[in-house]
């Protein structure tokens, strides 16, 4: 009875480190971004009023940029926390590799998103208050790795970064979900627009949803793994740092 | 010749012979239907496969580097 209530303490540490080396989730990852690539090309896409005619298969490129960047950063504002707890310089190393490809994924959903808007919109850049939004988020982020880079004791680098870190992420959401849906904007969900795809998962079609749900959880893995081999990367130089 | 590169020439070859054989046949050949969306298919395809395998090196020289350092 007692090793039932017991608390079960699962270490995070020795599972991530165990994960990390496992190649069933990289190759998932490839199934399912080939699986995208393939199927997204094919599958049958609603008309709604032809404005948007093929260019409605970005959905599966575009939109999970945005997704992956948002997990990715919520895994290093995790990362952050933790290392204010447990100031290790491996919870340091996962936080900043996190953050950087979530960045990574935020600034190729910039310029996807100013690509497809050239030809839906009329132009790259329309001031639409998500892309406003998007590029603010960003460049707070941004801030993280300048002010990262301006310090050279590690210590106070990774605890003045984690402190950072928990404010940028805290800007993402106003940034991203909020501000845009308050006024009119292009992008679905804002005024004038019915429902918020935020909230009504339900409005995509069947079809599309049935591709966009594999694409992101495809790309996001694909993020998790390009932060993994930073994470190694960092942690091998530390351990040469010190044996030298 | 290792594995990866031998499969990429196979690759190739197979996308080669495919054309040779569409140019006899041009109207039937899927690779020119929907307005060659297809073509686009292939191309990101191809990148895809290729950012998988850099990636997937770059992970194996991590991993090498790793035991190397273990066994220190």
């Amino acid at each position: 009875m007692i090793r039932i209530i017991a608390p079960v303490s699962p270490n995070f540490a020795t599972l991530n480190t165990y994960m990390i080396r496992k190649y069933w989730w990289k190759l998932l990852s490839f199934v399912l971004l080939l699986y995208t690539c393939v199927y997204g090309f094919y599958v049958k896409v609603p008309k709604l009023d032809d404005r948007l005619q093929e260019s409605i298969r970005n959905f599966f490129f575009h939109v999970p940029m945005w997704f992956g960047m948002m997990i990715l950063l919520l895994v290093s504002v995790i990362y952050a926390i933790r290392y204010l707890r447990n100031p290790t310089i491996k919870n340091d190393a996962y936080s900043s590799a996190f953050a950087n490809s979530g960045i990574v994924f935020g600034v190729l959903g910039l310029i996807t998103g100013s690509f497809w808007a050239n030809y839906q919109w009329g132009s790259p850049w329309s001031g639409d208050p998500k892309q406003n939004g998007a590029a603010i988020a960003i460049l707070i982020y941004m801030a993280y790795f300048v002010l990262r880079g301006s310090m050279n004791d590690d210590e106070k680098k990774a605890r003045i970064g984690a402190v950072y870190n928990i404010f940028a992420f805290f800007m993402l959401f106003p940034t991203l979900w909020i501000l845009p849906r308050l006024t009119e904007s292009l992008h679905p969900g804002g005024e004038g627009s019915e429902g918020n795809p935020g909230i009504n998962g339900k409005d995509m079609d069947i079809h599309m949803r049935t591709v966009f749900y594999p694409a992101v959880i495809g790309w996001t893995l694909l993020g998790v793994w390009i932060s993994t081999l930073k994470i190694r990367y960092i942690l091998l130089a530390e351990q040469k740092m010190s044996n030298e | 010749m290792n594995k990866i590169s031998l499969f990429f020439i196979g690759f190739y070859l197979l996308i080669c012979t495919s054309t040779i054989k569409a140019q006899s046949l041009p109207e039937q050949d899927i690779m020119r239907s929907n307005g060659k969306i297809f073509v686009v298919m292939g191309v990101v395809v191809i990148i895809l496969i290729g950012l998988f395998t850099y990636v997937n090196s770059i992970d194996r020289k991590i991993t090498r580097l790793e035991k190397e350092n273990l066994q220190k």
